[in-house]
């Protein structure tokens, strides 16, 4: 639902950075969303098509890295995914864990001419 | 040609959550951005916090609806400043919005500030406002499942009101299970179980609310 705010902040980023190398034209922006953003790539991509128009990044394909949401176990401190329903350490069962990755939500990179 | 970025999308978004908060502070305002999902009782939890801390705290409040001015007016005749942000569809309020409404707001009479966020488990999680403290209120009819299905939400806030807990031994919800869930992955956050029908809980959460004020 945040897809066209989230879309918005995305392109103002992308363009101010294209001005800034002088850039003509925007032909590829890499996107890294972490799985908890629950950001809808297909949304992404749809507010995009509206949003770039007449742009320097109009017509720019959208690459997107995924992160998975994982977890740091507080009681042996091994690392794994968060399951969906079941919120324990795999190796020790341990139920208290820090999220250490899936809220990612930047730019990574832009090609341009 | 490649250029590395690196740059987290809501930046600006951000920054001007950062200007809010250096506003806030100039005024001495400690501000409460409150969470939840539509209907779980944000209003009702800041109407019954009004009463609790009637004579003894200046509150203000700042409403955030997609559309409609009810809760505004509901919170105007418990006699505190209020103001109504429409976001006109927005799924979430974000810096600049507040920043809009701090402008006219009457920060210089008032101690704590409450900015009541559009019902919505997933866009809200994602602006930070300028907020002191992220409150987030489930309510037992949700069910206790809701940590599982919205987990960046439980993550980030600092206190979790379980409300409507006058409704228990009617419906299914394991408190301890919902509990467990929340401390498992965000070790900090206070939980209370309120009931703003009963007023149970609400002493709690204020005497909750009213330490965190001072160690801002």
């Amino acid at each position: 639902m945040h897809e066209l705010a989230i879309t918005q902040n995305m392109l103002d980023v992308v363009l101010e950075q294209a001005k800034e190398a002088g850039a003509k034209e925007v032909g590829k922006i890499n996107l890294v969303i972490g799985e908890m953003t629950g950001v809808v790539k297909e949304c992404v991509q749809f507010y995009f098509g509206f949003l770039s128009q007449g742009t320097l990044a109009e017509g720019a394909a959208l690459a997107f890295t995924v992160v998975a949401t994982k977890a740091r176990c507080r009681v042996c401190d091994k690392l794994f995914e968060l399951e969906e329903f079941d919120w324990a350490c795999p190796y020790c069962g341990g139920k208290e864990m820090e999220i250490v990755a899936g809220k990612e939500l930047f730019v990574e990179s832009i090609e341009v001419e | 040609m490649e250029i590395k970025i690196l740059k987290d999308i809501l930046g600006a978004n951000e920054q001007i959550a950062e200007r809010n908060r250096r506003l806030l502070d100039s005024q001495g305002v400690f501000a409460v951005n409150v969470m939840s999902s539509p209907g779980a009782g944000k209003t009702s939890l800041i109407l019954e916090t009004i009463k609790s801390l009637k004579g003894k705290t200046k509150i203000g409040v700042i409403e955030g609806d997609i559309s409609s001015s009810m809760d505004a007016e509901a919170i105007g005749k418990a006699g505190v400043p209020v103001i109504q942000i429409n976001t006109g569809g927005a799924c979430h309020l974000d810096a600049n919005m507040v920043n809009n409404a701090l402008d006219s707001f009457p920060l210089q009479d008032i101690e704590l500030l409450f900015i009541e966020n559009v019902g919505n488990l997933v866009c809200p999680a994602e602006f930070v406002l300028g907020e002191h403290r992220k409150v987030l209120i489930s309510s037992v009819p949700e069910g206790d499942d809701k940590p599982f299905k919205y987990p960046l939400m439980f993550d980030i806030v600092d206190a979790v009101l379980i409300n409507k807990i006058d409704l228990l031994p009617y419906l299914e919800f394991d408190v301890q299970a919902f509990s467990q869930a929340i401390k498992g992955i965000n070790k900090k956050a206070e939980i209370c179980q309120v009931s703003c029908v009963t007023g149970e809980g609400i002493q709690q959460w204020v005497s909750w609310l009213l330490t965190e004020m001072g160690r801002k």
